[in-house]
This record gives structure tokens, C-alpha cells and sequence, in this order.
């Protein structure tokens, strides 16, 4: 059941791939302006020139022509060249991927221990730390991810100077203090969205019926919170925490901008400001694909944690 | 959860005002109360302004707080409360497009989808699951990238991103609808489909999509001041919150955050209205529909 789960949702991810590629490729080959501009950096070319440009571009080919070559590059690992800085889109993008890898990754693991820490304790505990965890989260859910930059800039790097402000470091642990304050600022908004999804759940998963039925018959209310609260409560836990996780992908762009990281979302930035379509199209494909693959983790973990929705059925 | 008897519509609706104050309750007001001043910022900040938010004056740059200035002045000393002030224009007119071209846009497609149902429903639900795949600052910076940073390009963009979201959840709520016997008993009077959905499906949806809308702004708000933020939506010199905080980074780290501060701040304040306001509609959208 869970293969043919696993399967179906493997066709309909090639596919929205597809789409999603040639949606990127149309959208950049309609641009208006010509490459050859950008290439010539306006200067007038002689004929000859143009012809050289023309054929290594593959400029004169027909727009379905163009996109088959460059799919069929975008399989073997080659998205073509930039126009700025005459390299391989590939090879530019594979220097920057760890870095916006790392850095999503680890506001991931912060959203998920946090987060989902912080929900259950002010789920299972109400009073004073739950009140507060409610109104905190309220404000921290609206600060949105380059204004938590500023804040984190200002109280950790200028005032206090316990994290560098700029740069990505060299070697794991500089990495890791490097990383540390735009890991926070990327996660913070998205941390306290979940806490609150975790909070809202384990509360509710609490107060069913066969809950207080577990209880009352005796069984350790520890054991109750473990098997019965906890594990239905994971399932909208785990709706929120994957959206927030996916859209992380794009909004690492701000934050790299924001702390100079040299990652792909600022390079992203960059090259749109410049018309470097080739590294536009290339590094789109990417997240689009990154953020495709894990919305179907996401999914793979529903069907794990409630077998209905393998069996074709929604998850609640 | 009982449902209201047939008692007299008049007395009926009285209770549902007074049910929704009650769901709103007093925060869901002050976030309203903040809202209405946002807006009459962006409808007439520049006259309140009490300096000129575009002239610079470079002597004054960073110039800290002072009598008559009390946000004092940015990087290129230009009043930071006339530039808040004017910047609410650009900062609200955004989001409030962005959500009215998402809305209409997924209202119409929820609406066909749950009216035909079948293939039509099929079709319109894979195209919307296909547009998932684009985060909207993903389908922002592609626009920037084709037709050149602005305004414009980032809010249809984010329109188009949002449109799924919209329409994923109200296909749903027109779909249960739908299948009331009342729509039936209409078909059979001979009412056409779009006067039924018209004057009765949207009437009966409509505090789902209010309450979808004004969440949706505070997103709208944070992504299109982060794309601005990014140098690819408003252009300086324009006044912007997103923009300020562009251009006042800088001084950030030589001990002068309060441009790029109070900026963050009116972002801030306005997402978080209309994030509770949204929430406690949703709320009462929830109990009107049982």
C-alpha cells in the first residue's frame, strides 16, 4: 500500500516538474530584450560575432527546440552559461548550494525542536508559561523574517558582538556561529506559527473522549499523552511544520541578503537584477525542485503517521 | 452548537451582530482600531507628513531623534516620520491588490469547480496543485527577472502564488454547499448556476472569504515588503517600510537603527492586526457556518 502510495505520488511529482520547467523556460525566453544586448553588453557586434554568439547560445533555434536542448541539459546536470560571468550555471550553483542547504536545514531543526517543544509544553501544561508562550508567538508569528535580520544584527552582533554580522565563515563550528543568527531569523516566525498549530492540537487530541476514557480507566497518563495524545496530535503538527519547512526554501533568499551569505537565494536576487537568465532559470528550477521533493517527504510522513491517507483517503 | 430556531430574521440577525463582536472581542478591535489608521495613512499620510519624505539633505544624515523630528532622520537625512507616513501609501496599496486579484481569481475557480464538479473540478484542481509548487518569492524574483523590478510585477506574481490557497479553500466550502438540498431545489425551479452562486453560494460563503482575505493581506504585506526589501519590488527613492529598511541596513551596524527600526515596527503592527482580526473572523466564519 505505502509503495503504490509512494509511487503515485512519485508520477505526480515528475510532472508538476515538468510543468513547473517549462513554465520557468517561458517565462524567462519571452523576457523582452535581447540576449545578444546583455551579451554584447551593448556594443555594436560585427556580423561575425553575432553568428559566433548565435551558435554557441543556440540563439536561432525554435522555442521548443531551445527548451527540449535545455531540459535535456538540466538532466545531465548542465543548465547552460551565464551571461555575466561566462561559467557553468551548474558549477555556480553547486559552489552556493550547501550554504542555503545548511542554512535552511538548520532553521528546520530549530522549527521542529523548538517549536514543536515549546507547543507540547503549553499544551500539556496551561497556566503562566502557556500564556505567555500564546502571546509571544502571537507577535514572534508577524515579524517577518529580514526585520528578525535587523533585530538579531542590532542585539547580537552590534551590541552584544557574541555572532560575527556578515559572511559565511570557514570550517564547521565558524560555520555554525556564522549561521546562527540568520538560521534564528529565518525560523522564528515559522517557529512560533508551529508552536502554536502544536499547541492548539495537543489540546484538542486532550480533550477526546477516549482520552479521558484512557485516563479514567487508570492507565498512566503518561503512557495516555504518549500513544494517544501525542500521536494523533502529530498529524496536523506535521501539515504545518512541512509547509513552513518548504517555504523556508524561498525565504532564505531575504535572509541571505540580509547577512551577506553567499547562498543560492541571494545569488538568485543578484542574477535577476543583472538579466542573467541562464543562472535565473537554473537556480529556479532548483528550489522549485527542492521545495516539490519536500512537500512529498511531508507527505511519505502523513502516510506513516495515519495509514488512511495511504489507502487513498485525506488526512484530517 | 444548536442551530438558531426559525425564530423572527430581524431578532436573528441582532444575534449574529452581537455574535460577532463577541468572536471578535477586544483585541480583534484594537486591531481593527489599527487597521483604519493604516489606511487613513495610506490614503492621506502625505498631508499629515510634517516634512518633505523625498528631499534629501545629506548634512542631517542619521541625525538621532530631536524636538519636531522625534524618529530623526535617515541615511540620506530625510525625515523618517514624513517617510513612514508617505511610505504607508505603497506599503498597504500592495497587499490590498494582491489580495483582491487572489480572491477574485480563486473565488472564480473554487466557484466553477464546485458548480460542474467532474472533469472540470479535476482539471482546475491539478492546475492549482501545479501552481503549489511556486513559492510566491520565487515567482516574484522570476517576475523581476522578466519584466524588470517593480510594484507591479511583484503583486501580480504574488497574486497568481496566492490564488491556489484561496481557491483550495473555498472549493471546498462551495462544495459542501453545492450538495444542500436547497441548491437542488433551485436547479429545479430553473435558476441558472451562476444567479444561484451569485445571490446564494457567495452570500453564504462570504464570511470565510472576508476572514481568508484579512489574513491574507498580513502575508501579502511581509512578502511584498521582503521582495522590496530585496531592491526588486518598490524602487527607492519611493517611499516604502520594505524599501526603508533596504536603504537604513547600512546603519545599523554604526549605531543607528532607528530608521530601519521604525519601519520594521509599522510592518510589524500592521501584520499582527491583521493576523488577529483575520483569526477571530475565521473564528466566527467557522461558527456561522455550525
Amino acid at each position: 500500500m505505502l509503495i503504490r502510495f509512494l509511487l503515485r505520488r512519485l508520477v505526480t511529482l515528475a510532472a508538476s516538474l515538468l510543468i513547473a520547467s517549462f513554465v520557468i523556460f517561458a517565462a524567462l525566453y519571452l523576457a523582452p530584450g535581447s540576449p545578444l544586448a546583455a551579451l554584447s553588453g551593448g556594443r555594436t557586434l560585427p556580423p561575425a560575432s553575432i553568428r559566433v554568439l548565435e551558435a554557441r547560445y543556440h540563439l536561432n533555434d525554435s522555442f521548443p527546440v531551445q527548451y527540449w536542448d535545455w531540459l535535456r541539459g538540466a538532466l545531465h546536470g548542465d543548465l547552460g552559461v551565464s551571461i555575466v560571468l561566462r561559467e557553468n550555471v551548474s558549477a555556480l550553483i553547486a559552489s552556493r548550494i550547501w550554504t542555503t542547504a545548511g542554512l535552511v536545514l538548520y532553521a528546520a531543526i530549530l522549527i521542529v525542536l523548538l517549536g514543536i517543544g515549546l507547543g507540547i509544553v503549553a499544551g500539556l501544561r496551561p497556566g503562566l508559561l502557556d500564556t505567555s508562550t500564546l502571546v509571544l508567538t502571537a507577535v514572534a508569528a508577524a515579524i517577518p523574517a529580514f526585520v528578525a535580520a535587523i533585530m538579531l544584527i542590532l542585539a547580537f552582533a552590534v551590541q552584544l558582538r557574541w555572532f560575527p554580522v556578515l559572511g559565511n565563515g570557514t570550517g564547521f563550528l565558524d560555520n555554525v556561529r556564522h549561521f546562527t543568527l540568520p538560521a534564528v531569523a529565518l525560523a522564528v516566525s515559522s517557529l512560533a506559527i508551529v508552536a502554536r498549530v502544536t499547541r492548539a492540537a495537543v489540546r484538542e487530541e486532550q480533550g477526546r473522549d477516549h482520552v479521558q476514557t484512557a485516563i479514567s480507566r487508570g492507565i498512566p497518563v503518561r503512557r495516555v499523552i504518549l500513544r494517544h495524545v501525542l500521536r494523533n496530535a502529530a498529524i496536523p503538527v506535521t501539515t504545518i511544520a512541512g509547509v513552513t519547512v518548504a517555504s523556508l526554501i524561498a525565504l532564505a533568499a531575504v535572509v541571505e541578503v540580509a547577512f551577506s551569505l553567499n547562498g543560492l537565494g541571494a545569488y538568485l536576487v543578484a542574477s535577476a537584477q543583472d538579466k542573467d537568465l541562464a543562472v535565473v532559470q537554473g537556480i529556479s528550477l532548483v528550489l522549485v525542485a527542492a521545495f516539490v521533493v519536500v512537500n512529498l517527504i511531508v507527505d511519505l510522513l502523513y502516510a506513516v503517521l495515519d495509514p488512511r491517507v495511504a489507502a487513498g483517503g485525506r488526512a484530517r | 452548537m444548536t442551530t438558531p430556531a426559525t425564530d423572527a430574521w430581524p431578532a436573528q440577525r441582532r444575534g449574529r451582530r452581537a455574535a460577532m463582536l463577541r468572536a471578535i472581542g477586544p483585541l480583534g478591535i484594537v486591531s481593527a482600531v489599527v487597521i483604519v489608521v493604516a489606511i487613513i495613512a495610506a490614503v492621506a499620510g502625505g498631508w499629515f507628513a510634517p516634512d518633505n519624505p523625498d528631499l534629501p539633505n545629506l548634512s542631517l544624515s542619521f541625525v538621532g531623534s530631536t524636538a519636531g523630528h522625534l524618529l530623526g532622520y535617515d541615511f540620506e537625512g530625510r525625515d523618517v516620520l514624513s517617510r513612514l507616513l508617505a511610505g504607508a501609501q505603497s506599503s498597504m496599496l500592495g497587499p490590498i491588490a494582491v489580495v483582491c486579484m487572489s480572491m477574485a481569481g480563486g473565488t472564480l475557480l473554487a466557484l466553477v469547480a464546485a458548480w460542474r464538479r467532474g472533469i472540470t473540478d479535476t482539471v482546475i484542481s491539478s492546475c492549482l496543485d501545479i501552481l503549489f509548487a511556486f513559492p510566491g518569492i520565487l515567482l516574484a524574483v522570476l517576475a523581476a527577472a522578466v519584466f524588470g523590478a517593480g510594484l507591479w510585477a511583484a503583486a501580480i506574481a504574488l497574486s497568481v502564488a496566492y490564488t491556489p490557497y484561496v481557491a483550495r479553500v473555498l472549493r471546498g466550502a462551495a462544495l459542501k454547499e453545492r450538495s444542500l438540498p436547497y441548491v437542488a431545489a433551485l436547479e429545479v425551479q430553473g435558476a441558472s448556476g451562476t444567479a444561484i452562486c451569485r445571490s446564494h453560494i457567495v452570500p453564504n460563503v462570504l464570511p470565510l472569504i472576508v476572514a481568508q482575505a484579512t489574513t491574507m493581506i498580513g502575508y501579502a504585506m511581509v512578502d511584498l515588503a521582503a521582495i522590496s526589501f530585496l531592491g526588486l519590488g518598490v524602487e527607492p527613492p519611493t517611499p516604502n517600510w520594505g524599501v526603508m529598511i533596504f536603504e537604513n541596513e547600512v546603519g545599523i551596524p554604526q549605531g543607528y537603527p532607528l530608521p530601519a527600526l521604525a519601519a520594521g515596527t509599522c510592518i510589524v503592527l500592521v501584520v499582527v492586526a491583521f493576523n488577529v482580526l483575520g483569526e477571530r473572523l475565521f473564528t466566527y466564519a467557522q461558527a456561522v457556518r455550525r
